[in-house]
């Protein structure tokens, strides 16, 4: 029995608790060690199929989670937007009944509109796992930094963390919020006035967090960096001058990393822009925790399937 | 208790002269305990340091799908290469087999061991699989709705072997 | 048969006017699906409604004096409330041509409203209220300014950034209804505003009152009881102090325009009521076939179907002292009369059964629309008989089902 854990989903985790948090970070850890052995599976999940649902392109996301349920020995599907019928104009609501029909055990679903895997888990009968809803929430890539954080530098708690780059539109951001914020980290979010919600730029921010438009302040003294992908549509959309401004005003480069703490990392949920929020030589450099990123998602994610789906379904209480 | 491991430590020395062979792997959670005890003893007797490991082989029960929630799953640390060694398993108390199952099909994950062999602190019958111990702290005999617990120091903080019969209804 | 109120007092019951309704969207003609006048007119009794002013962002809108007519005999046909309709300012509601509003107004119209769109362009807008006066047409706009509330699907502030939504600023109203103001001093006309929301807006009609321009306004049920809390999953009514169980988040039930919004607007709109500076209580009445509103939230269209559920809504902030049962009567009644500029109907009554509790079965429902965030919420406060000059609508007919056992 785990009585840590009793969640039918993993839509978001900003009503976790602590507990549920590390129950996580503690079951990856064990991952990344089946990850190390010569043969990198485990035949928990043999039996159960997982149905990758990626209505949004990605690449990285969708092959760590695939990687995480075949390591489990789970059978994969993968349902892309491309070619199939969602791209022909199929509504989410005939798409969910669809998936439903197929009969999976777990759906790791990735969307354009916030709230999607909500819409979806509640018209499916299998365990949901967001991965990545609009601007909302990317819950898989916040549990990973938060275990990234917490191998390179212990308890987490009083540490002081920058997150640095489009706010607003991040969904990584807030999950890192959600994950690191209970752990007992401390919060500053730095980047452009426009790309912060402006309830949170104008003191009414989340518990534990602070924004501080000056990005060279917000690194003073923090014990780690988390880096923003910009995109160029921001750009475009008119919430920012220009990418070469953005560069020199909130890009970090080796001359920034120096005003964090000595050895202070740096992460970056990928695909990375380099030259524009990030240097190559920040990006490559031995302070960047970037691959080990790559690697620990695979192993929470496993985690996340195995705490999802190697439980007896019928016999959990429906808690989302 | 030490009796029994310290007899247990000798017999495995007796039956594997060529010690730079063998490893001990104990099965989470007491067995590592105890495997930790062995390689102990065993320093002690021979001088010798056995490599020492730890295997967790929750996802490999075959019972998973029975349980409600998806049981905690702890950290396994083989910090050696299990090719060729002569590998000997321990846990607290075979039962039906079926943990012993779980451990060899995850040392096998590992490599190729040269040999498997089984070391128990208690066998208390009612077999399900075709797995036998190679050495035995004792034989209990029980009932199969009986429940024998055994308590470590390291884990629970007394050594103690409990036996609990089951109520025959009236 | 003429209406007698003594047994129903004898029995505890209230027995009051009808309501007015100054803004609802009853469809038709073009989307059916949704709701068509019959079961709109039907739907605004059950609720307590008799008189009901339709909305023309129907399809066609009702730019045409040959469409006022047709409304018009709808309507006639429909046993439910009465109707009025309103037509459109512009062309199509386009937002580009002023209409005939002297023809429309002889058709039938009883005042003119791009609804569902402001009229975004400054200049047109002060040349309708320019000839408005003329016409001795009222103007109802719905202030928003399009380029500061964009993309927003619910309302800008600390929810919508931990939802992840596009939202609406306070701002994009406040500064619609400024420029409103400010063209209604320019063009010395009437305007009456519909479903304000925010604090701001409502300080903003209070002074241009102290000043005598000639203004008036009205908010909405939900907007008296809701908030954006509501987006996120919350059920807690915005006078409750106890947290109600949570409901999934991304309902698109609770998706409006104007937006849910904070605890402190709700307020604030009471206050409004309490102090006489909000004229008038209207549903804003928007029902939705299911397939506009069973997708993703960004995807779902705005709207609340709320004639049937106005009354526990209002009686709630009553109850919670925000304002007195005077107050808001008036709100439903000679306030909508007055903006109308109309004599309130003398034979209309409701009664009222103000401590009933029932539980919303969205079956039950006459309206098409089922899309309310109040779907199985338990509501205090029911109607439990309407005349229509001086006939009784509810104990005979279809009405009667969703009424059950008293």
């Amino acid at each position: 029995m785990n009585p840590q854990w009793s969640r039918r989903h993993v839509l978001d985790t900003d009503d976790w608790s602590r507990a549920e948090i590390e129950t996580v970070l503690d079951q990856s850890r064990a991952m990344v060690e089946v990850l190390s052995r010569p043969i990198r599976r485990a035949p928990a999940l043999r039996g159960r199929t997982v149905i990758l649902f990626f209505a949004e392109a990605s690449t990285r996301t969708r092959v760590s989670f695939e990687l995480a349920a075949k390591a489990l020995s789970a059978d994969v599907t993968n349902i892309t937007a491309t070619g199939s019928s969602l791209e022909k104009g199929e509504s989410l609501y005939d798409t969910a009944r669809t998936l439903e029909a197929l009969g999976g055990d777990v759906l790791v679903m990735r969307h354009a509109s916030s709230g999607a895997p909500y819409f979806v888990a509640r018209r499916t009968s299998a365990a949901v796992i967001n991965a990545g809803d609009g601007t909302h929430a990317h819950p898989s890539q916040g549990l990973l930094d938060a275990f990234t954080l917490r191998e390179a530098l212990g308890d987490l708690e009083g540490k002081r963390i920058a997150i640095v780059g489009d706010i607003l539109h991040s969904r990584v951001a807030r999950s890192d919020i959600h994950t690191l914020v209970p752990l007992g980290a401390r919060i500053t979010l730095s980047g452009p006035p426009t790309l912060v919600p402006a309830a949170w730029r104008c003191g009414q921010p989340p518990s534990g967090v602070t924004y501080e438009p000056d990005v060279d302040r917000a690194l003073d003294g923090a014990d780690a960096a988390i880096v923003l992908r910009l995109q160029r549509e921001r750009q475009q959309a008119g919430l920012l001058p220009s990418l070469r401004e953005y560069s020199r005003v909130w890009g970090i480069d080796v001359g920034r990393m120096g005003r964090m703490r000595a050895g202070a990392p740096v992460m970056h949920p990928g695909p990375m822009n380099e030259g524009v929020e990030i240097d190559a030589a920040v990006a490559h450099g031995s302070r960047s925790l970037i691959e080990k990123q790559v690697t620990n998602g695979v192993a929470v994610r496993m985690a996340l399937l195995y705490l999802l789906a190697a439980g007896s379904a019928a016999l959990l209480e429906d808690r989302a | 208790m030490r009796r029994a491991l310290a007899r247990i430590g000798h017999e495995i020395v007796e039956r594997d002269r060529d010690l730079s062979r063998l490893a001990i792997v104990g099965i989470r959670a007491r067995g590592d305990a105890l495997a930790a005890r062995l390689c102990e003893t065993i320093r002690a007797n021979e001088g010798v340091e056995i490599p020492l490991g730890a295997i967790d082989i929750t996802l490999y029960r075959d019972d998973l799908t029975r349980v409600g929630y998806a049981p905690v799953v702890r950290e396994s640390a083989i910090p050696f290469s299990v090719d060729d060694r002569v590998l000997v398993l321990v846990d607290d108390v075979l039962f039906t087999g079926r943990t012993i199952r779980a451990a060899m099909d995850a040392l096998v994950d590992y490599g190729r061991p040269r040999a498997i062999r089984l070391a128990v602190l208690v066998d208390r019958g009612h077999r399900e699989l075709p797995i036998r111990a190679d050495f035995v702290g004792k034989n209990v005999p029980t009932a199969i709705d009986d429940d024998v617990r055994v308590h470590l120091v390291e884990v629970d903080g007394r050594d103690e072997v409990e036996l609990f019969k089951a109520e025959v209804p009236v | 048969m003429s209406f007698d109120r003594r047994p129903f007092e004898a029995r505890g019951l209230l027995v009051v006017p009808g309501f007015i309704d100054l803004h609802a969207h009853l469809r038709e003609p073009g989307f059916e699906e949704s709701e068509t006048i019959a079961t709109g007119a039907r739907a605004a009794l059950r609720g307590g409604f008799t008189t009901v002013c339709a909305m023309p962002n129907t399809e066609p809108a009702i730019d045409a004096p040959g469409l006022v007519a047709q409304v018009v005999a709808r309507a006639a046909s429909a046993a439910g409330a009465r109707v009025l309709p309103i037509a459109a300012i512009t062309s199509g509601r386009r937002g580009a041509e002023l209409c005939d509003l002297v023809e429309l107004a002889a058709a039938g119209a009883v005042a003119f409203s791009d609804d569902g769109a402001p009229v975004s362009d400054a200049g047109l807008f002060r040349h309708a209220l320019e000839y408005s006066r003329i016409a001795g047409a009222l103007i109802v706009e719905h202030p928003q300014d399009l380029s500061l509330s964009a993309k927003g699907v619910m309302h800008e502030g600390s929810v919508s950034a931990e939802l992840g939504l596009a939202g609406m600023p306070a701002a994009a109203e406040e500064a619609a209804v400024a420029r409103d103001l400010a063209l209604v001093k320019l063009a010395g006309a009437r305007l009456h505003l519909t479903h304000l929301s925010t604090a701001g807006s409502v300080e903003l009609v209070r002074r241009a009152k102290a000043e005598g321009v000639a203004v008036t306004c009205d908010v909405t049920p939900h907007h008296l009881s809701l908030t954006d809390e509501w987006v996120a999953g919350s059920r807690t009514f915005a006078w409750e102090r106890a947290e109600r169980n949570r409901a999934m988040p991304y309902d698109a039930n609770t998706k409006v325009n104007p937006p849910l919004r904070s605890r402190a607007d709700v307020r604030a709109l009471w206050a409004g009521i309490a102090d006489g500076t909000v004229d008038a209580i209207a549903t804003d009445h928007a029902p939705h076939a299911s397939i506009r509103k069973e997708v993703e939230f960004d995807q779902a269209a705005f709207g609340i179907s709320g004639l049937e559920t106005a009354l526990p809504l209002v009686l709630g902030g009553v109850r919670a002292g925000w304002a007195s049962w005077d107050a808001v009567l008036a709100a439903l009644t000679t306030g909508p009369a007055r903006v109308l500029g109309v004599p309130p109907p003398k034979e209309d009554w409701i009664v009222i059964d103000a401590d009933a509790e029932w539980t919303l079965d969205g079956e039950a429902l006459i309206s098409k629309g089922k899309n309310t965030p109040l779907l199985g919420a338990k509501l205090t406060g029911r109607v439990v008989e309407v005349a229509v000059d001086g006939d009784l609508k509810l104990n005979e007919g279809h009405a009667a089902e969703a009424v059950g056992a008293r």
